[in-house]
């Protein structure tokens, strides 16, 4: 298990090594000067050339990368062209809201769809089943803005029961926190229940009669029992690969939620630093949530291995 | 103890009814030996699940038959009721020791599981009681094998274990579904002998299902013949193998592989293919693979019926009758032979 898990965190290095490169070509090879942008329409030629070597922009595409590449192994990802702060001290102030987002959808999602996809499991012989699963279609087809809107509309105007709009860091009230990330937590859940919950009952249901089953049964153990402890935690060993993937999803989710609900999270850095062609934070942000995704899947991965013996043990 | 009767239970399928299991009738008295054998699909399984009733309802379900065991009906019995019985007064293992267990969870947790259902006690002694199971089945290094996984140990291993799971409670009544099938042939010789020795020791009685005869009547005191989800011969282990009087049964016992040089090592194999049981063939079941149908045999179902006291067949042949039918084509099949050569 050891070894499996450096082998994996070594793997880790190839890939944001790639990432970084992609990164690198998709913010420069972009049209639009930045120096430019950031002077100005009607600013002159020496000026904006005069910038430019400042920025380093002059030099070489492949020195301006390898530039930025040894930056980044300092733990310096440059510095905000708009703001002129540390990018990484603007992305570590910013990664909280959208962290305690990600935090609160998914645990609404894993509270919603586990249970779901048990007690349908268990009803699987009833009009129950057929019922979930066209549910279980709408909800994943409901566009995530749309519900944003309604959802604003009904508890935030008509009833106005929670805030729309802003955050309040967990440190300073965690009742306030909360109160503020429901809403948009509700709507990134609303689209992955459907689909962990559907996936969790398909792969139970392919264990529900299984040989193992039988003889949890043959012992006399209670039905609830077989389906919670046996059942279930064969199922939950493909499913964790999925919940991965939908974690991972929420990061792009929330770059639109945050826009909406106006939360000062790195999704809405991201689009901001992209409107004002702040291209070192566009780097520094898309790299963070790049390494984000590839510890996210590692995590998964390794839980995989955890929750298997069969992988754990070999 | 346990009694079974004229039992029915189908499957509800897509293309029909299953008659899967089709009015079956017997019993099984302390410390006796029953086995049931017949063909892959005749409905063994069917009818083993139903005696724990663990065939999953729907699309099983049993539209006749009572299955009484110490007075009570286990077809009327709550789910509640039920679970009390299972694993304590009757308990049973799989065909297949290789998908038995669960994956996940150690082997001393599942063991220890098949006793804490049943009984309140603390853990310590309850494993306690695990490694003496443990012990009990011959698993070397009990203590240390308790944390294992099921994937650490080889088929006949997770056998032993699946049989001390079985035996936790000490039942009163031990279901084998072919126990030994999907295991190799020393291994085989070892499960049937623990079988055996358990049943000294504990006084189980044990319904042991197979579609080997050999295993059959190696282990069994009563066999019950299974075709088409009926029993078509039933009888002392005698009565089976020396007094064939079902053309099936006959059919089955030839087909065993033989080394004693008349034969020249033939197999021979029972021509056709296991009937229907959506649609049965009319009259008897077999008639479609029978060396002896007749043209009444199409038309009349014949009742298992009584022969000596304890051997009973369903057949319309008298005992005469078939074995005047069987010289006569003993007779055919040397000319045959002779004709080869
Ligand atoms: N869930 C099911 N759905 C449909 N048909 C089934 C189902 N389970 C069993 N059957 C059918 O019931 C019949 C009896 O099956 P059963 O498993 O009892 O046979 P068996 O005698 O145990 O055979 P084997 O030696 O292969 O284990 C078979 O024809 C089988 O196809
Ligand atoms: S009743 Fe007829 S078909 Fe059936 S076993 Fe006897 S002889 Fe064969
Ligand atoms: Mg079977």
């Amino acid at each position: 298990m050891l070894r499996y898990t450096l082998r994996r965190l070594l793997a880790i290095i190839p890939v944001l090594l790639i990432v970084s490169i992609i990164v690198f070509m998709i913010v420069h090879l972009t049209p639009g000067n930045p120096a430019y942008l950031i002077l100005g329409e009607d600013s002159s030629p020496e000026a904006i050339e005069q910038l430019e070597q400042q920025l380093g922009l002059d030099k070489p595409k492949v020195a301006q990368y390898f530039d930025w590449l040894g930056s980044i192994f300092t733990g310096d990802l440059g510095q905000s062209i708009y703001s002129e702060e540390p990018v990484t001290q603007i992305i570590s102030e910013r990664i909280g809201p959208t962290f305690s987002l990600m935090v609160i959808s998914m645990l609404l999602t894993l509270l919603v769809a586990i249970p779901t996809a048990i007690f349908i499991v268990w009803k699987r012989n009833t009009m129950l089943d057929p019922l979930f699963l066209s549910g279980s279609l709408l909800g994943t087809s409901i566009p995530e803005f749309w519900l944003a809107l309604l959802l604003v509309l009904v508890f935030g105007v008509t009833i106005p029961i929670f805030p729309v709009a802003g955050y309040i860091s967990i440190s300073e009230s965690l009742m306030d926190w909360l109160h503020h990330l429901i809403l948009p937590g509700i709507v990134l859940a609303a689209v992955e229940i459907g689909l962990i919950a559907r996936m969790l009952r398909d792969s139970m249901l392919e264990s529900v009669n299984q040989d193992y089953t039988k003889t949890a049964r043959g012992k006399g153990v209670k039905e609830s029992t077989v389906l919670m402890k046996h059942v279930f935690s064969n199922a939950l060993i493909p499913t964790t690969t999925v919940i991965g993937v939908t974690i991972a999803g929420l990061l792009g989710g929330t770059v639109i939620i945050e826009t909406i609900f106006t939360i000062p999270g790195v999704g809405q850095l991201l689009i901001d630093s992209i409107h004002r062609r702040d291209y070192p934070v566009i780097q520094g942000v898309v790299l963070v949530i790049a390494f984000v995704y590839v510890l996210i899947n590692l995590i998964v991965d390794l839980l995989y291995a955890f929750l298997d013996p069969r992988i754990r043990y070999d | 103890m346990l009694e079974v009767k004229n039992l029915k239970a189908h499957i509800d399928t897509t293309d029909g009814v299953v008659r899967a299991v089709d009015g079956v009738s017997f019993t099984i008295k302390p410390g006796e030996t029953v086995g049931i054998v017949g063909e892959s699909g005749s409905g063994k399984s069917v009818l083993a699940h139903s005696i724990m009733q663990l065939n999953p309802k729907p699309p099983t379900f049993y539209p006749q038959g009572e299955i009484i065991f110490e007075g009570k009906d286990l077809l009327q019995l709550q789910d509640k009721e039920l679970r009390k019985i299972r694993g304590k007064e009757i308990a049973m293992i799989f065909q297949d020791p290789m998908s038995s267990l669960n994956p996940v969870f150690k082997i001393g947790d599942q063991l220890m599981e098949a006793i804490l259902t049943h009984h309140h006690l603390p853990k310590s002694k309850a494993k306690q009681r695990a490694i003496e199971l443990l012990t009990d089945v011959g698993i070397p290094d009990p203590e240390k094998r308790m944390n294992a996984y099921p994937h650490q140990f080889s088929g006949g291993m997770r056998q032993r274990v699946l049989i001390a799971i079985a035996l936790a409670c000490n039942p009163k009544i031990l279901i084998a579904d072919e126990p030994t099938t999907a295991l190799d042939v020393t291994i085989q010789a070892q499960i049937l002998e623990l079988m055996k020795n358990i049943q000294e020791k504990y006084g189980t009685a044990i319904i042991i299902i197979s579609h080997d005869l050999g295993v059959i009547a190696q282990m069994a005191e009563k066999v019950l013949v299974m075709y088409s989800g009926r029993i078509v011969e039933k009888g002392d282990v005698e009565d089976i193998f020396y007094r064939t009087s079902m053309p099936y049964t006959w059919s089955l016992l030839r087909s065993l592989p033989r080394i004693d040089s008349e034969s020249r090592n033939r197999l021979l194999n029972i021509e056709g293919h296991p009937p229907n049981l959506i649609h049965p063939p009319s009259g008897c079941n077999f008639h479609p693979r029978c060396p002896f149908a007749s043209e009444q045999c199409k038309m009349v179902d014949p009742e298992l019926t009584k022969r000596s006291p304890e051997h009973y067949v369903a057949c319309i042949l008298s005992e005469m009758e078939f074995k005047e039918a069987k010289k006569r084509m003993e007779n055919v099949e040397r000319e045959g032979d002779l004709n080869h050569v």
